[in-house]
Order: C-alpha cells, then sequence, then structure tokens
C-alpha cells in the first residue's frame, strides 16, 4: 500500500453537495450585493459627469470648494461634541442600571429604547417645536438658533444614546465581585475602587462606545436634514450633490470620505473588542451591588432626568401631532393624520413601510439565519467560509448614505442586468438586508455556536439528512435568536431613512421619507405625525416580539433549565 | 486474529497544515473485539476516530468496513453508532425521541425499539424526560443508546466518561463492556485514563505523537510495555538507570541486578520494575539488596512503600506491599530488610 501524496477528497452526499451550492451562492449574494456596489463608488469618485476618467480631479475640487470641504470640519465637530455628551448620560445611566441598587431599573432600561423605535428625523422635529420660532422653550436658547450645531447636537445626542447605552450596560455588567471585595479589604475607598477598578474595567465598553456614537453622528442623515439649518455636514452634502445637482461623481466623493471614518472606527473598535474576552474568567463572581442610599439617589434623580429628557422630546412630537395648531391652538385632533391632505402619497408610504420592514424581517431573518447556519456548522470549505465571513461584517462599516449611493450607481447603470430591480420594492429589501446585515449575522453566529459541536456529526452517523436536523434541532434551538434578527429587521427597515431615501420610486416611497418631505415641505405637524406612525408600529412589534420570547421561554423551560 | 478483520486501517495520514496529526496508522480490529485507543491527550485518537466515522477526510491511507472499502464514502454511507464526549444529545428533544432519532420504522415499532433501548440501559421510565432533566451518567447511557438503536456494526466511542464522577464512571465502565458482551458489536472505545483502558477493553491500542507504538491484550501492555513511555504511561512503574558490565550484569551505583535475558555489555539501560513485583527476601541471592523504609503511604490494600540503599543510587524504589504482608512482619518506617527484584519482572530498555 502506497501512501497517496494528493489530499483524498470525500465523496460527497446529495446533502453535501447541496450546502455546498448553497454557501457558494451565499458568497455570490454578499459580494454581488456589498462589494460590488461599494467598488461602484470608488470607480464613480474618479469619474466626470461625462464618464470620462479624471483620476483624483474630483477630490481634488472637492477640496477646493469652500463650503464642501468646510463639511468636514462641520461633522467632525458634530461628532465630537455629540459623541462627548452622550458617552458621559450613556455612562451614567449604565452604571445606574448595573451597579447600583436604584428602584425602577427595568422601567428606565425600557425608557432608554425610545430613540430605537424613532427614525433620527423625529427628535429633529421635536427640536424645531420646542426651541423652533414659536417654541415655548426658544428663551433658553439665549438668542440662538435651534436650527444649527446646537440643534445638531442635541437631536444626535438623543438618537445615539441607546446604542452606547447598550454597549456600556454590556461593559460594565461583567464585573468581577471577587476584584471589589479585595480592593475593599486593601482598604481602597469607593473613588479609588471607581478609577482602579470599574473605570478600567469597562475601558474597552467605552472606547467601544465612543467610536459607534462618532461613527453613527458623521453618518446620520435625518437629525442634520431637519435641524441643521444652513451648517452643512458631510452626509447632507452627499444628498445634495446626488439628489439635488445630480452631481454623482462629487457624491461618491463626499461618500468615500464618509467611509473612511467609519472604517477606522470600526478597526479600532474590532481590536477592542479581541481583547474585552479575557476580562471575565469562568470563575468570576458576579458583582451584586450593594446598597449605598446617597449614590443610589443621585444616580436615580440623574436617570429621572435622562428619561425625561427622552420621554419630553417623543412627547412633544406626539403631543403635536394630536393636536391643531402648535403651540397655539391645543384643540385635539386627528386631522394630521389624513396624510394626503399634504403629501400625494398619504397613507401609501405608510403601507409601503409595512411591506418593507415585513419583507425584510422575513427575507433578511432567513438570508441571515441560513448564510450564519452554512458558516459556523456547514461542511468546511475554509478559503470560503473565511470570505463570508469577512464580507458579513462589512456592512457595520458602510453608512447607509453611502449604501444608497453604492446602489444607484450599481443597479442604475445600464448595463447592469439587474437594473430591473431599480425602483421597486424589491431594492428597498435588499439594501435594508445588506445595511443591517452585520448585527444580525453576529447575533445568529453566536446563537449557531452555542449549540454542542457535534450535533451534525451525530445526525451524520444516523444517516439522518442535514435539513432534518437543521429544522428539528438547530432552529428550534436558535428561535430566541430568530425572533431577535427578525425584530431588528423590522425595527430597523420601519425607521431607517439613509439608504432609503436614495432608492425610493414614487410607488415604494416609505413613511420614513414621507415624514422627510413632509418636513421639507414645511408640513412638520404631518410629519410629526408619521413618525408618531412608526414609533407607534416599531413599538408594537416590539411588545408582540416579548410576547413571543415569553411565551417561547414557558413553553421550552423545562428543556431550557440546566 | 481471523481471516478478514472487521475494521483495517492501512496507513492512515492526517495533517493539519505542516503538522501531522497521525503518522501512518495501520490497525486491523477483528469482528466483535472491544479496542480502546489509549494515549495522552493530543496523541491522535479523537482524529483516528473520526476517520474511521467519516466525519474527517484522511490525507492519505484508507479504511475498510467489514471488508468494503469506506475511505471516501460519507458518513452515511458507513454503518456505525458514535458517542461524544460531550454526548450530543438533543436539548429540545425527549431522551424517546432522541434515542428514535436515526430510527426509520413504523411508529408501533419504533416506540417498542425505543422501549428495548431503554430497557438495555437500565432507564425503562425516562423515555419522556428531557436531556437537562438527567443525570451525566444517563446522559451518557441515552446517547449510547441513541447511538445503538440503528444496530450498527461499529460502536465508536470518544472518552464516553471522562465528564463524569469518579463513582459514575466506575459503574458504567461495567455497563459499557456487559452492553458489548450481550450485543457482541465490534467497539472501539478512546479513553487517556489507562485504568479505564485496562480494565474494559479486548486489546488496548497504544498511542503517541500519531502513531501506535503497542498493541496487545491489557495483561500484555501491562506487563510487557514495549517502550518505557508505555510503561511508565500505564500503571506505575519503578525507572532506574544502569549500565551493562562485562558479565552481562547490570550495575545500579554499586549494585548488580541480573537480568533473564543476555545484554551487551557497555550499553546504558533504563530497568523497569513495577512496586507490585518488588518483594520481601526470596530464597537465592540474586538481586537481593538490604533497603531502608523510609517512608510509607497507606493506600488501603496495600501501602506504598519507598526505600532507598547505600550504593543503590539516587533514585528510590517504590515498592507495593500488600497489608497482610505489612503486618506480618511488622514493617515500619526506618526499618531496614532485604528486598528482591526478581530477575523475571524486570522489563530493560537501552537509554533514552
Ligand atoms: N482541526 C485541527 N486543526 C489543527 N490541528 C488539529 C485539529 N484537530 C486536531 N488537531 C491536532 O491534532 C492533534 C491530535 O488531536 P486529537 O486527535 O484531538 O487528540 P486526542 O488524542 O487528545 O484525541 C493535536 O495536537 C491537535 O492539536
Ligand atoms: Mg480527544
Amino acid at each position: 500500500m502506497t501512501a497517496n501524496a494528493l489530499p483524498l477528497r470525500m465523496k460527497r452526499t446529495g446533502d453535501a453537495l447541496a450546502l455546498d451550492g448553497a454557501l457558494v451562492l451565499l458568497g455570490l449574494f454578499l459580494a454581488v450585493f456589498i462589494v460590488l456596489p461599494l467598488a461602484m463608488v470608488a470607480l464613480y469618485s474618479v469619474y466626470d459627469r461625462n464618464d470620462a476618467f479624471v483620476g483624483l480631479a474630483n477630490y481634488a475640487a472637492f477640496l477646493d470648494t469652500p463650503s464642501l470641504a468646510h463639511s468636514i470640519g462641520n461633522s467632525l465637530t458634530m461628532a465630537l461634541v455629540s459623541t462627548a455628551i452622550t458617552t458621559v448620560l450613556a455612562f451614567t445611566y449604565a452604571f445606574a442600571i448595573t451597579r447600583t441598587a436604584m428602584p425602577g431599573k427595568g422601567v428606565f432600561k425600557a425608557l432608554a429604547q425610545i430613540p430605537i423605535l424613532a427614525p433620527s428625523l423625529l427628535p429633529g422635529i421635536s427640536l424645531v417645536y420646542l426651541f423652533g420660532n414659536q417654541g415655548p422653550l426658544r428663551v433658553l436658547l439665549m438668542g440662538e438658533s435651534i436650527y444649527g450645531p446646537i440643534g445638531i447636537v442635541l437631536g444626535e445626542v438623543f438618537y445615539t444614546f441607546p446604542h452606547a447605552l447598550m454597549i456600556l450596560t454590556v461593559a460594565l455588567s461583567t464585573a468581577d465581585a471577587r476584584l471589589y471585595e479585595a480592593a475593599e479589604s486593601l482598604g481602597a475607598g469607593p473613588l479609588r475602587r471607581f478609577f482602579t477598578i470599574t473605570l478600567p474595567g469597562a475601558r474597552y465598553g467605552l472606547i467601544s462606545a465612543v467610536f459607534v456614537v462618532f461613527t453613527l453622528v458623521i453618518t446620520d442623515f435625518g437629525v442634520p436634514k431637519v435641524v441643521g439649518g444652513q451648517y452643512n455636514v458631510l452626509a447632507t452634502d452627499v444628498y445634495k450633490q446626488v439628489v439635488g445637482q445630480q452631481n454623482f461623481g462629487m457624491g461618491a466623493v463626499v461618500g468615500m470620505v464618509l467611509l473612511l471614518p467609519a472604517v477606522l472606527a470600526f478597526a479600532a473598535d474590532w481590536i477592542g473588542q479581541r481583547k474585552q474576552t479575557a476580562l471575565l474568567s469562568a470563575r468570576s463572581v458576579p458583582y451584586v451591588p450593594p446598597r449605598r442610599p446617597w449614590c443610589d439617589r443621585v444616580m436615580f434623580a440623574l436617570c429621572v432626568v435622562i428619561a425625561a429628557l427622552l420621554v419630553g422630546i417623543l412627547g412633544t412630537a406626539a403631543f403635536a401631532s394630536l393636536i391643531r395648531y402648535w403651540p397655539y391652538d391645543l384643540t385635539p385632533t386627528l386631522a394630521h393624520y389624513a396624510f394626503a391632505e399634504v403629501d400625494e402619497t398619504g397613507w401609501r408610504s405608510y403601507g409601503n413601510s409595512l411591506i418593507l420592514a415585513g419583507l425584510t424581517a422575513v427575507a433578511g431573518t432567513l438570508i441571515v439565519f441560513a448564510g450564519a447556519y452554512l458558516v459556523e456548522r456547514g461542511p468546511a470549505h475554509t478559503g470560503i467560509k473565511a470570505a463570508v465571513r469577512l464580507l458579513a461584517i462589512v456592512p457595520l462599516a458602510v453608512p447607509g448614505m453611502v449604501l444608497g449611493l453604492a446602489y444607484i450607481f450599481f443597479f442604475n447603470h445600464p448595463g447592469n442586468p439587474l437594473n430591473a430591480l431599480y425602483g421597486t420594492m424589491g431594492i428597498l429589501v435588499l439594501a435594508t438586508v445588506v445595511h443591517f446585515y452585520t448585527v444580525s449575522h453576529l447575533t445568529a453566529a453566536t446563537a449557531l455556536k452555542q449549540l454542542d459541536a457535534e450535533f451534525e456529526s451525530v445526525s451524520a452517523s444516523l444517516k439522518v439528512p442535514v435539513w432534518r436536523t437543521f429544522f428539528r434541532v438547530t432552529v428550534p434551538l436558535c428561535l430566541p435568536a430568530i425572533l431577535d434578527i427578525a425584530l431588528y429587521f423590522f425595527v430597523n427597515a420601519m425607521t431607517t431613512v439613509s439608504a432609503v431615501v436614495f432608492l425610493y420610486a414614487p410607488d415604494t416611497k416609505t413613511a420614513s421619507v414621507a415624514v422627510l418631505n413632509m418636513d421639507d415641505a414645511g408640513e412638520i405637524a404631518g410629519a410629526a405625525a408619521m413618525a408618531m406612525m412608526i414609533v407607534i408600529t416599531s413599538a408594537a412589534v416590539r411588545l408582540l416580539h416579548t410576547g413571543l420570547s415569553h411565551g417561547l421561554s414557558q413553553r421550552t423551560q423545562t428543556w431550557r433549565k440546566r | 486474529m481471523t481471516a478478514t478483520p472487521y475494521l483495517r486501517l492501512s496507513n492512515v495520514v492526517k495533517s493539519f497544515g505542516a503538522f501531522q496529526a497521525l503518522k501512518g496508522v495501520s490497525l486491523d480490529i477483528g469482528r466483535g473485539e472491544f479496542v480502546c485507543f489509549l494515549g495522552p491527550s493530543g496523541c491522535g485518537k479523537t482524529t483516528l476516530l473520526r476517520i474511521i466515522a467519516g466525519l474527517d477526510p484522511q490525507t492519505a491511507g484508507t479504511v475498510e468496513i467489514a471488508g468494503r472499502d469506506v475511505s471516501r464514502l460519507p458518513p452515511s454511507a458507513r454503518d456505525y453508532g458514535i458517542v461524544f464526549q460531550s454526548y450530543a444529545l438533543f436539548p429540545n428533544l425527549t431522551v424517546a425521541r432522541n434515542i428514535a432519532y436515526g430510527l426509520k420504522l413504523k411508529r408501533k415499532a419504533e416506540e417498542e425499539r425505543v422501549r428495548d433501548l431503554l430497557a438495555l440501559i437500565g432507564l425503562p421510565d425516562i423515555g419522556a424526560k428531557f436531556p437537562s432533566q438527567l443525570s451525566g451518567g444517563q446522559q451518557q447511557r441515552v446517547a449510547l443508546a441513541r447511538a445503538l438503536a440503528p444496530s450498527p456494526g461499529l460502536l465508536l466511542l470518544d472518552e464516553p466518561l471522562s465528564a463524569l464522577d469518579a463513582q459514575v464512571r466506575l459503574h458504567l465502565r461495567r455497563q459499557i463492556r456487559e452492553l458489548h458482551d450481550r450485543l457482541g458489536i465490534t467497539t472501539i472505545m478512546v479513553t487517556h485514563d489507562q485504568e479505564e483502558a485496562l480494565t474494559m477493553a479486548d486489546r488496548i491500542v497504544v498511542m503517541n505523537h500519531g502513531d501506535i507504538v503497542q498493541t496487545g491484550t491489557p495483561g500484555a501492555v501491562y506487563r510487557e510495555p514495549a517502550t518505557p513511555f508505555i510503561a511508565d504511561f500505564v500503571g506505575t512503574m519503578n525507572f532506574l538507570k544502569g549500565t551493562v558490565d562485562e558479565t552481562g550484569r547490570i550495575r545500579l551505583g554499586s549494585i548488580h541486578l541480573h537480568s533473564a535475558r543476555p545484554l551487551t555489555p557497555g550499553a546504558d539501560v533504563t530497568v523497569c520494575v513495577r512496586p507490585e513485583d518488588v518483594v520481601i527476601h526470596r530464597p537465592g541471592p540474586v538481586n537481593t539488596i538490604d533497603m531502608r523504609i523510609d517512608a510509607m503511604e497507606f493506600l488501603g490494600p496495600f501501602h506504598r512503600v519507598r526505600l532507598t540503599a547505600d550504593g543503590f543510587g539516587p533514585q528510590p524504589l517504590t515498592a507495593d506491599f500488600s497489608a497482610n504482608l505489612v503486618r506480618d512482619h511488622r514493617l515500619a518506617t526506618g526499618d531496614r530488610l532485604p528486598v528482591t527484584l526478581p530477575a523475571e519482572h524486570l522489563r530493560i530498555y537501552p537509554a533514552a
């Protein structure tokens, strides 16, 4: 018997072949809908209006246009200021929730989710109501206008707060009680313990939160669109260049510039997360916050203030949408919900949003879960899997505006056989699935990795087809994660503006775009009403999700208990 | 061994990049045999088992099961049941559904088969429970029943007992062995626990660094370990360093030992003797040394005794003396006594 030098190839069963095929399809899907469109942005940035190659001329022109170059400074300023404020507020709030014994933590947690349920246009609208020309709180600005940096920062803080909070809550809840006991026994006071244990322990969370907020602000379009006034930022520039002036080359340049901080932030964040894992060992003892009456009271008061601001912003939009004329005629009315009066799409746009959110939730969950399954538990194809894993992470670094732009360039290109998708609901669904792919993928991958590594091997030894184990075991075990992913897709599809605003057609206009249009047209009450419809829908779906998850855990608690 | 082996491995190689996890393993296993792959962690036992199962492809070499070359066949085209260290029970299915997972029978027949299997593993009443409601030992037996349900020709067990308490482990050793004897199914069990291999196997395959270093019955592996590594890994062993003198005897310090076999003069050797083979003075002067008891450790049925002697060299000699012997001779720390290392129990290896 001579040992064969070539590696031995296994005969592949129908099952295995199908999985191979699916993995290749997934790779193609991600390549076609992520890599190619993004490549188009880069390509367009070096061509002029007449499709002539101009090298870096567009970039030079960008830097030579004072108003555009100015936007870079503006964007950075807004991002830095908002990030500083949000991080401090979110850290305080997260600290109160995880490290004190204050009452009402559940309520505070729930209230902090408010901004996620709304499009980022909503805080802008509420700020205009409160501080605008007829705003009752205008005096607080002492002569300054809400239209401009003040409005942008306030709006962005509202919009980014829950994102920072989520990261910081996780970072602060992974505390090892033994460290605190050791410090206390060594005579370290509370302040010393905070600076030597709490803060260092949360440092990667803090770094991560800073980067996430920074990226969100620099790429957000909703807030500056509504309350930016004459204060130009990069995200609104893209919109103006592309939608206003049809200057695709310049739009692509701004898009590339927008990609930069996100990519940097993303790389730094990734490095931070790598290091985070070692922080909590298996033997750590969870920290149970002791009662400290003074600290608890102060933190409670701070949380009340922060939560009240969140509720106040939402409440303003809700209230304004339900009265005749803010702030002069407070008679209750549903008139602003008769959208057809002020926007030609009327209620259709809301219907479109429901369809978009529903399709995105279904299609997105299917693609993401099946994709994560193939990568985490499919047959070994190390090369393709590594590529797919990498591609799945990319969307996190791509701002919605840039994605929208990329999709215009790619799908609107006459030579593209997928051109037919342009202007359909299909492209909105695709863009939204891709836009929110990464977090969903990581959720699915985490759930799948927690399953015993040998389920597939056992099934194979028992001659049970792969798909049967997938449906009988894998899916039921991952159902909570699947529900989370579907909710995430649905809510984000309801609230997103940035990518969709480039891609909608009159037939497929979404509710969030309608909010934007009405606001543009000065119909602020209508915009507030439509934004409220989005909030109500997101909240309702969220409640439904809570109910389903609860029911599921009741039904399955017999086998989940360990 | 009979005409055709049930399982035949020929020159099986497995490489992970530049690293060779298996370096050309060849092995025959007879029908109905209970074989243990024994070796330290990382020596390639699991890798070999997974290749037999078709779960990972070998880099080179062939696997034949029941005379059929299955080298390139997927797991489902081979005929075996497997139990993993983690058991990999499906947590959302009841015990009965777990056991029936690989069955393709009519409902009535399936229920009957599951009932028989539950009786076989001695847990007739747990069919409706979920895995998380069972103890580790019970889960292990359910995994065994699931693997046996389709009546495979080969049973593969990867460290099936290593996650269990010592008590349960002892009990299950016997149960698995009895199950094997009752069903007559060819069984391969991977373990790094030499005691497990000694008590359960018909034949032990000792592995190290991706190679088979010895195959043999438990008695043979224990009494005649092929290398010092095996001597050390299986059971307890004294290692004494010495040199062969011109008369063919072994010199340890100022003491000379006779060997039962001829030796090359001048060679450096390692002399191995099991603690239980060391005896208190036997008639005849050969291999008897005056030694002193340095320490005694009471281990229930016997005492582990540390012996030293002037001129014996730096290494102490460990001996196991039965409780009776210690009582009859009134042995105590500090006593001197003549100790014999019987020539026929010495294993002599060239020094490493
Ligand atoms: N997928 C893999 N990639 C690289 N090395 C591996 C892989 N699987 C196993 N090995 C290596 O092969 C050797 C044998 O592993 P294994 O068969 O699991 O040992 P054990 O005898 O403990 O079961 C180990 O050194 C292990 O690190
Ligand atoms: Mg192993």
